[in-house]
């Protein structure tokens, strides 16, 4: 299935490292592990959702990936015209071309507007850029854009504060599509609204997909949210990505114990559905000092001494023609049980 | 009243005064809290939720006032009318913490970072109990224990900037325990935390609502949360119960059109990308400019001439069930809208 569909970007043993200072010298006494080995690979079109508990590291991937982290190690290929090429080797204009294919929506839409600056003024500088120079010209593409995601074209004479949040992620929206992105980071972009406006966000951001063949990473907590809007997930625990697979595969077949009691742990607005919840005890570890082997064996129920002492490799089964990737020794295992019945094992 | 109600809410109206002008924040509501039940509030930002918690616990900030109704404790031997008792005063403080408990959405800036979570909580206990200072310092330490605070013997010691989110929602909930009141009030307790750690504290709070027999005010904005932990059901919009029931009547035949609306725009786990998502149009209005008859009229699909003048009266729908809580809606068109 996947050799049909074209690899936008392909992500290779990312590391990011964030150092922890102390002292009076700031001298460094360790590294917060981010992002510590993800691999990754994002096809054209499609939504790639990553989920998982905050500080499990999306966001430094969302934002590694764009190269506004610059990460320690790995590479991060992109599918340039000309070819596939390593990003996190590019530098000066090939960057700005780079940035121009890759855009982001952040989380927060009071933060990441600029108040002293009017809707336009915002657009102006990333459409200037990239080289549209009249200002006629400008100012026609800022109308359009706000008329694609259902505001009126004379906003853009307004600042940031006479909008509503979620006005504002549509503008952000706006923003990210002015200079024809192939593939937008959403880190978070319905999480700070209100549920009525975030169905408007969700719906806007699918058909925005379907009219210009966008590619998204969809970062986001909310696995109700994930599961309506991607096409593949991703679950990231401490800095590794722990399970990957389509969205109806993975919530069919739930193969890592995490990914099974995030599942469990979320609250359903159905009160027909009644399940047995996989409690979790104690908190995420410190990225620090993560723990050896398996890094969710301290909170894992199936947790033996292998988990503790070797590390599980991000494995590949093919289930019916679909891939599903795991990193846990006992995925098989869970796989032959029959069907659903790992949900209710305490 | 109900013989199990313990705080009674009645038409209650808050109003906020800035600037000269007017906010009518709270709009005659009316509810009650029964013992060993959750009554969940849910609604949008800004819809009066934590107004409604913050009135029932005195909190309020200066520019807000009650304005009219009443909120009456019944305790084992009296009956207290809350809102006629002074903010500060003896009575007040003393219902507070030992027979109405509050805990608050953000665990980090609800604890005060200079004193250790131990201190916190002993000075709880030496408030509203005559115990000894090393009798106090053992409760402390046996409810952080049954919180599930490990370690606690050492915890006890440590300050709020030690603890992880879920812990110091631990410590808040300990803290609100300690007097063993009728009533915990908890105004988005898990907001601010991870969803497994959220399923934590849920566990925590079922378990002391079957043991202490307590009655739960959960405010929420998460309809998953309510389908999860509410017994009974109050949908707010602006300033108004727009809807109320038990939590199986509220959400598995929602009457009113905001409550519908509301359910159709959230995304339900297990039911994929095949879900139509129906986002509700507009948004809300601005509270010092609000619709002249309903609040939701503006954004209603259903609304018809009466609804743009009028404010519709509470109603009864089903009451043939003989349920003790009614279900309780606030539309004109309730009844045409049951058969849609």
């Amino acid at each position: 299935m996947s050799d049909t569909r074209e690899v936008l970007m392909k992500v290779e043993d990312l590391k990011t490292y964030f150092p922890v200072r102390k002292g009076v010298f700031k001298r460094t006494v360790g590294h917060v592990k981010a992002l510590d080995g993800v691999d990754l690979e994002i096809y054209r079109g499609e939504t790639l959702g990553i989920v998982g508990e905050s500080g499990c590291g999306k966001t430094t991937l969302g934002k590694s990936v764009l190269r506004l982290h610059n990460p320690n190690g790995g590479k991060v290929f992109y599918a340039f015209p000309d070819g596939m090429r390593n990003i996190l080797e590019l530098k000066g204009g090939e960057l700005d071309e780079a940035r121009k294919r890759l855009q982001i929506v952040f989380q927060d839409p009071y933060s990441s507007l600029n108040p002293s600056f009017t809707i336009f003024g915002s657009f102006d500088d990333p459409l200037r850029k990239f080289g549209v120079k009249s200002k006629k010209e400008r100012q026609r593409i800022v109308e359009k854009l706000l008329s694609d995601v259902n505001l009126p074209g004379d906003y853009m004479m307004r600042y940031p504060n006479e909008f509503s949040g979620g006005q504002r992620q549509r503008i952000g929206i706006a923003r990210a599509l002015s200079v024809n992105p192939e593939l937008i980071v959403c880190d978070e972009a319905v999480s700070a609204l209100d549920v009525s406006i975030q169905a408007q966000v969700l719906k806007l951001l699918r058909q925005l997909q379907s009219e210009r063949n966008l590619t998204y990473l969809f970062i986001t907590h909310d696995l109700s949210v994930v599961e309506y809007v991607a096409d593949r997930i991703a679950v990231m625990y401490l800095g590794k990505v722990v399970e990957l697979a389509d969205t109806e595969e993975l919530f069919m077949r739930t193969l890592h114990p995490y990914t099974q009691a995030l599942l469990s742990a979320i609250p359903i607005a159905d009160i027909s559905k009644k399940r047995k919840r996989i409690p979790l005890q104690g908190d995420v570890p410190s990225p620090v000092n993560p723990p050896s082997g398996c890094t969710f064996h301290p909170r894992c129920a199936f947790a033996t001494e292998k988990c503790r002492e070797l590390s599980p490799q991000l494995e590949t089964f093919t289930f019916e023609g679909r891939e599903h990737h795991v990193r846990c020794h006992y995925a098989m295992d869970f796989a032959s049980r029959p069907q659903g019945s790992h949900q209710s094992i305490q | 009243m109900k013989q199990d109600t313990i705080v009674e809410v009645k038409d209650l109206c808050v109003n906020f005064y800035t600037n000269q002008r007017c906010n009518r924040a709270l709009r005659n509501v009316s509810f009650s809290i029964r013992k060993a039940r959750t009554l969940c509030i849910v609604g949008e930002s800004g819809c009066g939720k934590s107004v409604t918690a913050n009135s029932i616990m005195q909190l309020l900030p200066d520019l807000g006032r009650i304005e009219s109704g009443t909120i009456t404790y019944h305790g084992e031997d009296e009956t207290v009318h809350i809102e006629k008792l002074p903010r500060n005063g003896r009575k007040m403080r003393s219902l507070r913490g030992e027979h109405i408990a509050m805990i608050f959405q953000d665990p980090m800036t609800a604890l005060n970072p200079v004193f250790s979570v131990g201190y916190q909580i002993e000075e709880m206990i030496r408030e509203h109990l005559e115990l000894s200072r090393a009798r106090s310092s053992e409760h402390a330490v046996k409810l952080l224990r049954d919180m599930g605070v490990p370690l606690p013997e050492q915890r006890v010691k440590e300050f709020p900037h030690q603890y992880s989110g879920g812990m110091r929602q631990r410590a808040m909930i300990a803290m609100a325990m300690a007097c063993a009141p009728k009533v915990l009030i908890a105004d988005e307790p898990t907001t601010a935390l991870d969803v497994t750690i959220q399923a934590q504290i849920f566990e925590l709070m079922l378990a002391l609502k079957e043991e202490k027999q307590m009655a739960i005010l959960l405010i929420t904005h998460d309809m998953g949360v309510v389908a999860e932990m509410a017994d009974d059901v109050a949908v707010m919009y602006m300033g108004n119960i727009v809807e109320s029931g038990t939590a199986e009547q509220v959400m598995s035949s929602p009457s009113h059109p905001y409550t519908r609306a509301l359910l159709d725009s959230i995304p339900v786990l297990g039911r994929g990308k095949a879900q139509n998502l129906e986002p509700i149009r507009g948004t809300t209005p601005d509270p010092y400019n609000r619709p002249e008859g309903c609040q939701f009229e503006p954004r209603c699909d259903y609304a018809t001439e009466i609804c743009r003048h009028q404010m519709p009266p509470e109603e009864f729908v089903d009451t043939s069930a003989g349920d003790d809580t009614p279900h309780m809606v606030r539309c004109f068109n309730c009844k045409e809208l049951t058969h849609v």
